[in-house]
């Protein structure tokens, strides 16, 4: 299951030019505000007609400009999760799920979904009196029970405090494991898009700067359509201990992580994202310092910012890890590709939420 | 009385379909056109009701020129009680597209995209969602056309005339007694009855819409 994107679509300011294509899991459509992701995914949904373009799902064609070809959006089979959940107000949870089942008569069983989410509770229920994180789970499920080829999520957690993002974030990770519907999901988190995204389509001024697996997308230091301050790696690591002081000791493919205790088994693999100003620079092995995480690393590309900040790509023992120093720092360690430093991060810089 | 309540109903039925309608065209849709539907909905609100009645009276009258198109089908307005519903729906009407085109522009359109994704085609849309959605309005458009119809009294004697038994409605036969010296008494007892009948119409729909619209709101 492939989706293919192509368009142009005016939009209030700018234009909107690009293409891209969302492979099986979970596409995070990644930028700031008003870079025109809702309206790509309005596009995808039938809910908005580009100027011109094409879009096909496993090769049957959505909408074609060339050849005048744009299916009705009741009949394109794209499960869309809002941000502001839009369930249906004079319906209960349970006919909220039920409603798309009816019209595909396909989908997943009621009880996998009602189980899955965690919804069992509510069914009897009205939209009016539930909380916005249940809202969002019960429209996860009423998308998934129409038996979708693909899930559209917009911004599904924006509304949402952290707390509730917590309790929704796990949903989107089983969906994503264990539903096998494919996902094009839009975020402007980088703490969202290191969780989720299989792969990054990292969008600036209506068009792709950059698409590929997250880790190579939100490692590369040319690629920061939030602005230097969101920028930040992901490393897949794999829990080994957890110890008694409340760490947790973790190996990212030889490099050694020590965390705050995380959740998961020792044994589990995961997800940790690091944020690139959380990350230190040394020219010597520091002594005496607090951090518990020193790693010996290599500069492999320094990008100079237009403000007085600088971003590092260091190679800390195979993995990419990102440093966010001032330029002043930079001329005064000498740094330049190739040159060998020590990167350090304070355990207790890495949120919870950032771990999955 | 019960010819009253029999134009009333019949009135406020068949003027529900074509208000919805014209409130749902005069809330979402934009077409050429759309102010002059929106003046022609509202001129009997404020055309005197004896114009009105005129008008009808040319058209659906025996010799007006739909009245005799539809007289050889064998449907007759002129002089017949049908005819005074059709008077006191044609004014009831601006008073129902506008309680309904209230409700209509309530509607959130983001939830009927949200159906469309679902696998909801336009007209299931508007059946599953829509519909629901603007049952209070639709509901309050209807009394306040029902009791206009029960009310109607210039339209409704200009075109169909008094005549008792047919087309003498409450309001008809009201005046009907204050030109017979002496008939006070019956002019009490009717004013009496159209008191409680619309008292008891006011308080229904405000109760029914109360219930509808608390469940509309997803309580």
């Amino acid at each position: 299951m492939t989706l293919d994107v192509a368009l142009v679509m005016k939009l209030g300011g700018f234009t909107l030019d690009l293409a891209f294509a969302a492979p099986p899991g979970i596409t995070v459509l990644y930028g700031r505000s008003g870079s025109g992701k809702t309206s790509i995914i309005n596009a995808v949904a039938g809910l908005a007609r580009p100027d011109a373009g094409r879009i096909t799902v496993e090769g049957e064609v959505l909408f074609d400009s060339r050849a005048g070809v744009n299916m009705p959006a009741h009949k394109r089979r794209m499960g869309c999760i809002f941000q502001d959940a839009r369930l249906f107000p004079h319906l209960t949870v349970a006919q909220n799920l039920a409603y798309g089942r009816w019209f595909s008569k396909t989908g997943p069983e009621e009880a996998r979904v009602v189980e899955m989410l965690g919804i069992g509770p509510l069914l009897a229920r009205r939209p009016g009196g539930l909380s916005g994180g249940e809202r969002q789970r019960v429209a996860i499920g009423r998308a998934l029970m129409a038996g979708p080829r693909m899930l559209l999520a917009d911004e599904p957690l924006a509304a949402l405090d952290e707390a509730r993002k917590a309790e929704i974030l796990p949903y989107f990770e089983r969906l994503r494991d264990e539903m096998g519907v494919p996902v094009l999901y839009v975020s402007h988190s980088p703490a969202e898009v290191a969780r989720l995204a299989t792969t990054v389509v990292a969008i600036d001024a209506g068009q792709v700067v950059r698409q590929g697996p997250a880790a190579d997308v939100l490692g590369d230091p040319q690629v920061t359509p939030l602005g230097p301050r969101a920028a930040g790696t992901v490393l897949e690591a794999r829990v080994l201990a957890h110890h008694k002081d409340g760490l947790s000791e973790l190996d990212a493919g030889g490099l050694r992580l020590h965390l705050p205790a995380v959740r998961h088994k020792e044994g589990a693999l995961l997800r940790v994202h690091i944020q690139a100003a959380d990350v230190m620079l040394a020219t010597h092995r520091p002594q005496g310092v607090s951090a518990l995480n020193v790693w010996p690393a290599r500069v492999t590309e320094l990008r100079m910012g237009t403000g007085p900040g600088a971003i590092a790509k260091l190679d800390a023992g195979g993995q990419v890890v990102l440093a966010r120093i001032t330029r002043r720092s930079a001329e005064a360690l000498d740094l330049a590709p190739g040159r060998e430093v020590f990167a350090v991060l304070k355990a207790v810089s890495v949120a919870p939420e950032s771990v999955a | 009385m019960a010819l009253s309540l029999k134009v009333a109903f019949w009135a406020t039925l068949f003027a529900l379909p074509p208000g919805i309608f014209v409130a749902v065209a005069l809330a979402r849709w934009r077409f050429p056109g759309r102010e002059i539907v929106n003046g022609l909905v509202h001129l009997p609100l404020v055309l005197p009701p004896v114009v009105t009645g005129y008008l009808l009276l040319m058209t659906f009258g025996t010799r007006g020129w739909l009245g005799g198109a539809l007289a050889e089908i064998g449907v007759v307005f002129a002089f017949r009680w049908t005819g005074a519903a059709l008077a006191a729906g044609i004014m009831g009407f601006p008073l129902l597209v506008r309680a309904i085109r209230l409700s209509v522009e309530a509607v959130d359109p983001k939830l009927e995209q949200a159906a469309a994704t679902l696998g909801a085609s336009r007209p299931w849309v508007f059946l599953t969602v829509t519909l629901p959605l603007i049952l209070p309005g639709v509901i309050a458009g209807g009394v306040l056309a029902f009791a206009k119809a029960m009310g109607e009294f210039g339209a409704t004697i200009t075109f169909v005339s008094n005549i008792p038994g047919e087309t003498q409605t409450l309001p008809l036969a009201v005046h009907n007694f204050m030109q017979v010296p002496g008939a006070e008494a019956s002019a009490w007892r009717l004013v009496v009855v159209a008191l409680v009948v619309a008292m008891g119409a006011l308080l229904l729909s405000e109760w029914l819409s109360r219930r509808v619209a608390a469940r509309v709101a997803g309580r």
